[in-house]
């Protein structure tokens, strides 16, 4: 077990006095690697939460620079960074909040060809995208890898998350099981979203890393879980893995991560 | 069995239990902490909280200003 300093004891005071997580459960938070894909509505709180809470390494990535529409809902970006890479402004606010940690800000999107040599550096994967073609994306090449990983969407008033452990839960393709044609999509001009929104289902995907990092409590896995907070109603479907499911079903078609169009919108 | 020992006389709430289960989490099962702390809160909430997260709590005597109470890890 590591020294603690009076500070590191201070910062995670409540952390420690939690039965559920205690010292040892902040030991494997400190030891704890997690890649935040995109650093958008969803990346944003959880990145700050995560490094709040000590994770001792936090990736992020994401190809886009900020924009002055993004900062309704995507909290870690401030007026001033307008016109700055995302990822390295996410990457200045954990830095700012813990010190301590390692951050490691990735400037680029992900592809087919580069997507499964950065993802295995970590134990836990948030999908914080906005777009079909990467979240199929992500979970392939999550399973493919064996990570666990945090599916969020939100747009308008809804959100939907579930955590899928390769292999051993139903994955994004059990479910879904393609993207919808480009065309179907709305876009989120069109669309629109409640800024805070973006909060409640980033906070419960960083919850969901917490989790798994410290082995506390029951993760969302086989489980969707919807909320429409025009109603303030939360719903939990249950879920299980599907045999025909074409990559982590008993007869898989997909054998190799392929790039597909991405219907963008930009959540 | 080892005998650990642990001054709190000077924290207070919450950092009192913080200190006390950082010593817990590091000794063996079966060791004995005496921790060293004083009346009110600290006295009232620390033995309660070792006891919640399992622990066995073997006695607790006044000791001039401050009390000793001794646990043993779970
Ligand atoms: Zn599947």
């Amino acid at each position: 077990m590591r020294d603690y300093t009076e500070d590191q004891l201070e910062r995670y005071s409540r952390h420690i006095l939690l039965k559920d997580v205690g010292v040892e459960g902040q030991e494997k938070l400190l030891d704890g690697k997690v890649l935040i894909i995109g650093a958008g509505g969803l990346g944003s709180p959880a990145a700050l939460y995560l490094a709040a809470a000590g994770v001792g390494m936090i990736g992020i990535v994401d190809g886009d620079r900020v924009d002055l529409s993004n900062l309704q809902r995507q909290i870690t970006h401030f007026t001033k960074d307008v016109g700055v890479w995302k990822a390295d402004s996410a990457s200045e606010k954990m830095r700012a909040i813990n010190p301590e940690i390692t951050v490691h800000p990735y400037n680029q999107y992900l592809f087919a060809s580069n997507i499964r040599e950065i993802i295995k550096a970590y134990d836990f994967v948030i999908d914080g995208t906005d777009n079909f073609a990467t979240k199929f994306l992500i979970n392939d090449a999550c399973v493919f890898e064996g990570i666990p990983f945090s599916h969020g969407g939100i747009l308008r008033f809804d959100g939907q998350t579930m955590t899928v452990n390769p292999g051993e839960s139903a994955c994004y393709r059990c479910v879904f099981n393609a993207p919808p044609p480009p065309n179907l999509v709305p876009t989120c001009s069109q669309a629109g979203v409640l800024g805070a929104i973006a909060g409640m289902l980033g906070t419960i995907q960083a919850t969901e890393a917490l989790k798994f990092l410290t082995g506390a409590g029951n993760m969302l896995y086989n489980k969707l879980l919807t909320f429409d907070a025009l109603k303030m109603d939360f719903r939990t479907v249950n879920l299980r893995k599907n045999e025909n499911c074409p990559i982590c079903g008993s007869h898989p078609v997909i054998t190799e991560l392929v790039d597909s169009d991405p219907a963008v919108c930009d959540l | 069995m080892d005998i650990h020992t642990l001054d709190i006389t000077k924290e207070h709430c919450p950092m009192t239990f913080v200190k006390a289960k950082l010593v817990l989490a590091k000794i063996n099962s079966g060791d004995v902490l005496e921790i060293t702390l004083k009346g009110g809160e600290p006295l009232e909430n620390v033995p309660k909280s070792a006891a919640e997260e399992g622990h066995r709590i073997l006695s607790i005597e006044k000791n001039g200003e401050s009390h000793v109470i001794k646990i043993e890890k779970n």
